[in-house]
């Protein structure tokens, strides 16, 4: 008994495993190489303006990815949270433009339109056994469409909800501490990342996600309803992703119909840079974070040295597989 | 006394298979009911209905003397059954309190309880004596400890029937003495323990009664103290022996083809050493783990050694890859034809030529498939191949014609020493004659032929010589036509043989 450990306390990272742990301080040790790099690069960088900008350019891909590693643990992938998350903005755009609802309604829908989205795809993937890249592939390219449908192929502005831009640019921290103009899509980006943190490591939920991704076979041998549990887990993804709709279509202060894919590969970047393995069973939601701040730090930082555009695409698809590589090294050496 | 569980008239079949044919078993209260049979006898396929893994075809279980049914693991836990998986059913990411609790976590309101659930995961590893941190992830525990958490995970149920399939399989000395004071404690509350074991010593020591399967059928149950080792041995192998021995070739005269020395590796693979001559077939028997794949796989260079050499011809090799073994000449039939042997998705032909493919390409690297037609053609005509033609499919074959196209490849590419791991599983019987006759001809031709085969029939049928394996030792070789018994005694030879195997001490000495 002697090995038993004393200490009681519910560790905070207790969803954290410990490799997971040694992969985010990986990623942590690169953005802050990167930070380094940049500000004596140029004295602009640190400013506090251009911090916040790159703050702001995360939000969506945050909240995103955010979506994206929770399905990821369970061991699948959600290729639809980019164009469900323009059509989550299309519902709001229908509600409050188009319908003339007040801004609660147009919110509750867009997040509403998320978790049903997300029911979806996690019945395809748990009831009839379609595989979750396939599933989320036909549920992405309906939703495109879909989109497209519904708004007539045209942006819907919200000009007539004027509190509508504030969701993702106006600044509650700011008209508090005049000092500190953080806009509200950052702060829905770090609540959102508390909150699902949460529910990953103290709820039941958050459990059998991790479940599912180490051993499927396992947790339903254990008498566990798996398929119910693996809906859920989409559900939440889509009910995420259903917030990112709004930060964008708040940014854009539009619903713009043609928008959304492509962003589900940049998510899953920031998933991956993060330390969550693809085969499932580890992840966290700080990994995915530092993840998504990587990119858009590589983005903003080469933007202000004048390197074009295309070599910050490279250069992105280099770090993703330098981040995957430095955990297969890791592996080996174990 | 109404029993426990009562199991009878039980059938089940999968495709292509009847696993079991009107199986039965019974378990006391407080009994250790041990479950004895060969490999596919149908022990792990009956336990499995029972705990609600797969569900009966036909057939009645009582439990408690009112008829069940048990349509999946949820209800086999409600009537309080459960099972520790012969291969470990754990999350490896989760901690081990996570693991023993799951899907019945402690809560408090909305939130888990995490306090509790190490507390009452750590107060179950005190009464087993464990020291074990019930915080640890799974993945980097031992195997041994993890199977300790199996057993932690099965206690917590508080069930009244308790299924051990293979449960010691990792575990040394301690840890089994360990498992079987729990096991006894268990028996003095009144649980039903049934245990599938290969280990015979285990059996005197723990089990009250033992019931013997053999070919998904019943045998007979008698009890463990008073039935000599060879009777239960006697029921497993049966008197259905086949009639037809192998005719042995004398090849004491013949050059040795392969020998190896002091082969190792951890606990898999533990100081093997032997030879096989030119046309000779040494068959490697054992039940299954014994580490005989294992050996293979490092001869043919799957698997890293950690010592031994292996001689071709009398010349030192190294080999660290597979493509070192094929330049060596030795050719391996992998026991799962369809994940290593075949390209299922390819036709015949392609399948052939696979493995030599620079024969057939031509100067600027196109592939002459002319060639490759002919000698597709010339194999399916010499080993009589069922296929409407060379360009058929090869998973459109049955599975005797897959492993003749895998033995085709492997004679295209010309390896005078072929190892073939399970020849003839999931083939039926009458292909099985033919494979065999196949592999009776290629040792006339003056190769060297190693059978690894689970079927005991098999072994003898084939087999100019018999190499035993137990727990990645060898433990004997045994002339042609030797009695099964004889192998099984050797087969379950365990270095750390306890006090009560009085019988197979002497049969080692």
């Amino acid at each position: 008994m002697s090995t038993i450990a004393t200490s009681d306390r519910p560790s905070l990272l207790a969803g954290i495993r410990s490799s997971g742990a040694y992969h985010k301080l990986l990623a942590f040790s690169g953005l802050i190489v990167l930070l380094v790099v940049f500000s004596l690069a140029s004295p602009n960088f640190l400013q506090t303006a251009n911090v916040l900008a790159i703050l702001q350019a995360t939000s969506v891909n945050g909240v995103l990815a955010i979506a994206a590693t929770i399905v990821i643990i369970t061991g699948g992938i959600d290729l639809s949270v980019g164009t469900l998350m323009t059509f989550c903005a299309v519902i709001a755009g229908v509600l409050l433009t188009n319908n003339g609802m007040p801004l609660p309604v147009g919110v509750l829908g867009a997040i509403l339109a998320g978790t049903v989205s997300g029911l979806i795809s996690g019945t395809i993937v748990a009831k009839l056994k379609v595989p979750p890249f396939i599933a989320t592939l036909g549920m992405m390219l309906i939703l495109k469409g879909l989109s497209l449908v519904i708004s007539g192929t045209k942006p819907i502005y919200f000009n007539n909800t004027p509190g509508f831009t504030q969701i993702a640019q106006g600044s509650l921290i700011g008209s508090v501490i005049p000092a500190l103009p953080v806009p509200n899509g950052v702060l829905i980006l770090f609540l959102v990342a508390i909150v699902i943190s949460f529910v990953l490591s103290k709820t039941a939920l958050g459990r059998y996600t991790f479940a599912l991704g180490s051993n499927e076979e396992a947790v339903r041998l254990s008498g566990v309803n798996v398929d119910r549990w693996k809906i859920g887990v989409y559900a939440l993804a889509g009910s995420v992703v259903g917030i990112a709709g709004l930060l964008i279509a708040s940014r854009l202060n539009s619903a713009q119909p043609a928008l959304g894919q492509g962003y589900e590969l940049d998510a899953i970047a920031a998933v991956v840079i993060g330390g969550t393995s693809l085969s499932g069973g580890r992840g966290t939601v700080l990994g995915t974070l530092i993840g998504a701040l990587i990119i858009s730090v590589l983005a903003n930082g080469l933007r202000i040295l004048s390197v074009a555009q295309e070599w910050q695409t490279v250069v992105t698809g280099l770090i993703i597989i330098l981040a995957v590589f430095a955990d297969i090294l890791r592996r080996r050496k174990l | 006394m109404i029993p426990l569980v009562s199991m009878t008239g039980i059938d089940k079949s999968f495709p292509g298979v009847r696993a079991l044919k009107g199986a039965q078993f019974e378990l006391l209260s407080g009994e250790v009911h041990a479950l004895m049979g060969e490999n596919g006898a149908g022990k792990s396929t009956l336990m499995k209905i029972l705990s609600g893994v797969y569900s009966a075809d036909t057939g009645q279980i009582l439990v408690d003397g009112k008829p069940a049914t048990i349509s999946g693991p949820r209800e086999a836990q409600a009537l309080g059954i459960s099972i520790i998986h012969q291969e470990l059913a754990l999350m490896r990411d989760l901690t081990a309190a996570q693991n023993i609790f799951i899907g019945r976590e402690p809560r408090r309101g909305f939130l888990l309880d995490e306090a509790a659930l190490n507390r009452d995961a750590e107060a179950i590893f005190r009464s087993m004596n464990l020291a074990l941190d019930p915080r640890v992830p799974v993945e980097s525990l031992t195997i041994a400890k993890q199977q300790m958490v199996e057993i932690a995970k099965a206690l917590s149920y508080r069930s009244r029937v308790l299924i051990m399939d293979e449960p010691t399989a990792a575990l040394n000395d301690a840890e089994i003495n360990e498992l079987f004071t729990i096991i006894e404690r268990l028996k003095a509350e009144g649980v039903g323990i049934v245990y599938i074991s290969h280990k015979m010593d285990e059996l005197k020591r723990i089990a009250d009664r033992v019931t013997v399967m053999r070919d998904g059928e019943y045998v007979g149950t008698v009890p463990a103290a008073l039935t000599p080792i060879e009777t239960i041995i006697q029921m497993m192998v049966g008197r259905t022996l086949s009639n037809e021995t192998a005719v042995v070739p004398d090849t004491a005269a013949a050059p040795v083809a392969l020998e190896v020395r002091g082969l190792s590796r951890g606990r898999e693979i533990r100081d093997v050493s032997f030879a096989v001559r030119k046309g000779e077939i040494l068959g490697f028997a054992g039940l299954m783990g014994a580490g005989r794949t294992e050996v293979a796989r490092a001869i043919f260079g799957a698997d890293p050694l950690e010592a031994g050499e292996i001689l071709v011809d009398g010349t030192k090799v190294t080999i660290r890859s597979p493509q070192d073994a094929v330049r060596a000449g030795i050719g391996y039939l992998s026991e799962d034809r369809k994940h290593f042997g075949l390209a299922t998705g390819m036709d015949v032909r392609n399948n052939i030529a696979l493995a030599s493919l620079r024969r057939f390409t031509g100067a600027a690297g196109v592939l002459r498939d002319g060639a490759m037609r002919q000698t597709a053609q010339g194999f399916i005509k010499q080993l009589a191949i069922k296929t409407p033609s060379d360009t058929q499919e090869a998973r459109l074959l049955s599975g005797g014609n897959q492993q003749k196209v895998v033995i085709a490849k492997w004679l295209l590419r010309d390896c005078p020493i072929l190892i073939f791991d399970e020849p003839t599983r999931g083939i039926d019987i009458g292909a099985k004659s033919e494979i065999y006759k196949l592999l009776n001809a290629l040792a006339a031709q003056g190769r060297a032929i190693i059978v690894i085969s689970s079927e005991l029939p098999e072994v003898l049928r084939l087999s100019h010589r018999i190499a035993v394996m137990c727990e990645g030792r060898l433990t004997g070789f045994l002339p042609a036509g030797a009695p099964q018994q004889d192998i099984m005694r050797l087969a379950t030879l365990r270095p750390s043989a306890v006090e009560t195997s009085e019988p197979n001490r002497k049969a080692a000495s």
